[in-house]
């Protein structure tokens, strides 16, 4: 795999959120909207990207049996650095994504990268994977955060287009709306995957990837 | 290289410096960041005084009194005062237990009449887009001016003379439920900060 492939596969081939489906509960939980998602998303490329940096200098030295617990406290360390970080120089980042930020420890897809890719390659290529998972999973969830914010606030990066007061669809900032906006998100790059790999596409319209209510 | 064969004294050896360097580098990260984060709590506190308070001239964070509310709870009162050492208002950072989901933090500036000069929402969980509303206009911009003495805090619900937030009388429940705390200390507290200009 080229250094390029490499980077790009987090985008579509493997994005965590919409292919993998990996990283749930911050992705549901925060991208209420697109400024918490993509903040969200920063934060744990930042620990993805240097606990893939550790994890592939370390590998060799780690026995096989105890390599998660220490994988996990590596993962741990970089979320505390990430914690205290955002709320000294950050705050404002900091209470709106509040409890989210020590989650990242759970976050699956550090660990399953830290696993299934930093412990078996050196530190270039694992850091160019931590950087391509970890913007792939930004994306995706500063796309949700968008659709989310839309629908459910009117506006869209704090910038409202209707007036104050208009009624908008609640339920996407709530997280029942998450889980709605989140599958027609998937089924709409779904379909857009399987028309990118037919000869000859049809001419059916790509399905709307917002829900109509 | 070879992998370290997975012995327990290179298992034990390899957690115990593990361990070590992460205690090691989070004890330095919490040095270097504990001075930013007082600052940064001391300035989101410092103005949410100014916002709530009538021009002063003295300095609120110094005269801090305590007062406490039902269930012992120490509410924090900030007097303002003119250039003579009038009382012109106070502001009390009060809490209510009652939010949807946590406590609801408040900074609540009084003027010294007892009417509400000015309201801030210091921090709390609600659901964004219901509750979150507590602090945007216009569900705030109804306390202003008026006196707890005659203005029942409960929603209209409840028989008081709040216009609760729709789909959040929960979260407005609680922010007059802190204000009302937050009136509560300014009674305590406000003939003792007339007394000591």
């Amino acid at each position: 795999m080229t250094h390029s492939e490499n980077f790009t596969k987090g985008f579509f081939k493997e994005n965590a959120v919409f292919v993998l489906l990996l990283g749930m509960c911050p992705t549901l939980g925060v991208t209420t909207t697109a400024f918490n998602g993509l903040g969200m998303g920063l934060a744990t490329t930042f620990v993805l990207v240097m606990s893939n940096i550790v994890v592939a200098l370390v590998k060799d030295l780690v026995p096989d049996k105890v390599r998660i617990p220490t994988f996990v406290v590596i993962i741990a360390s970089f979320v505390a650095i990430v914690e205290m970080g955002l709320q000294a120089y950050i705050p404002f980042l900091y209470e709106q994504l509040g409890l989210f930020i020590p989650l990242i420890v759970v976050n699956c897809i550090i660990l399953g990268r830290a696993e299934s890719f930093a412990s078996k390659n050196s530190v270039l290529p694992s850091m160019i994977d931590g950087l391509s998972m970890g913007l792939g999973f930004a994306m995706a969830l500063t796309m949700l955060g968008t659709v989310r914010e839309i629908l459910g606030s009117g506006s869209v990066f704090g910038l409202s287009f209707v007036p104050q007061g208009a009624t908008t669809i609640l339920i996407f900032v709530m997280p029942p709306g998450a889980f709605i906006a989140l599958g027609y998100l998937i089924a709409g790059i779904n379909a857009l995957q399987a028309r990118a790999r037919k000869p000859k596409p049809v001419a059916a319209k790509a399905p709307e990837p917002l829900p109509a209510n | 290289m070879a992998k370290l064969p997975s012995t327990i004294f290179n298992m034990v050896m390899t957690l115990v410096i593990v361990s070590l360097l992460s205690g090691g580098s989070l004890a330095l990260m919490n040095e270097a960041t504990k001075e930013p984060i007082r600052q940064a709590l001391y300035q989101k506190q410092l103005e949410a005084i100014k916002a709530v308070l009538p021009e002063f001239q003295n300095d609120p964070v110094g005269e801090l009194a305590n007062a406490t509310s039902e269930g012992g709870q120490a509410l924090e009162c900030y007097p303002a005062r003119d250039a003579e050492g009038n009382l012109l208002g106070m502001a009390v950072k009060s809490v209510s237990p009652r939010g949807y989901s946590g406590d609801i933090w408040l900074m609540v500036g009084f003027k010294a009449d007892g009417s509400l000069h000015g309201v801030q929402v210091l921090e709390h969980h609600e659901t964004p887009g219901l509750g979150t509303k507590m602090a945007d206009s216009p569900f705030k911009d109804q306390f202003i001016g008026k006196n707890p003495a005659d203005f029942d805090l409960r929603v209209k619900k409840d028989g008081g003379q709040v216009d609760a937030i729709t789909a959040a009388t929960i979260s407005s429940r609680a922010y007059g439920d802190a204000i009302e705390r937050a009136y509560q200390a300014f009674l305590q507290q406000k003939s003792a900060f007339e007394a000591q200009p």
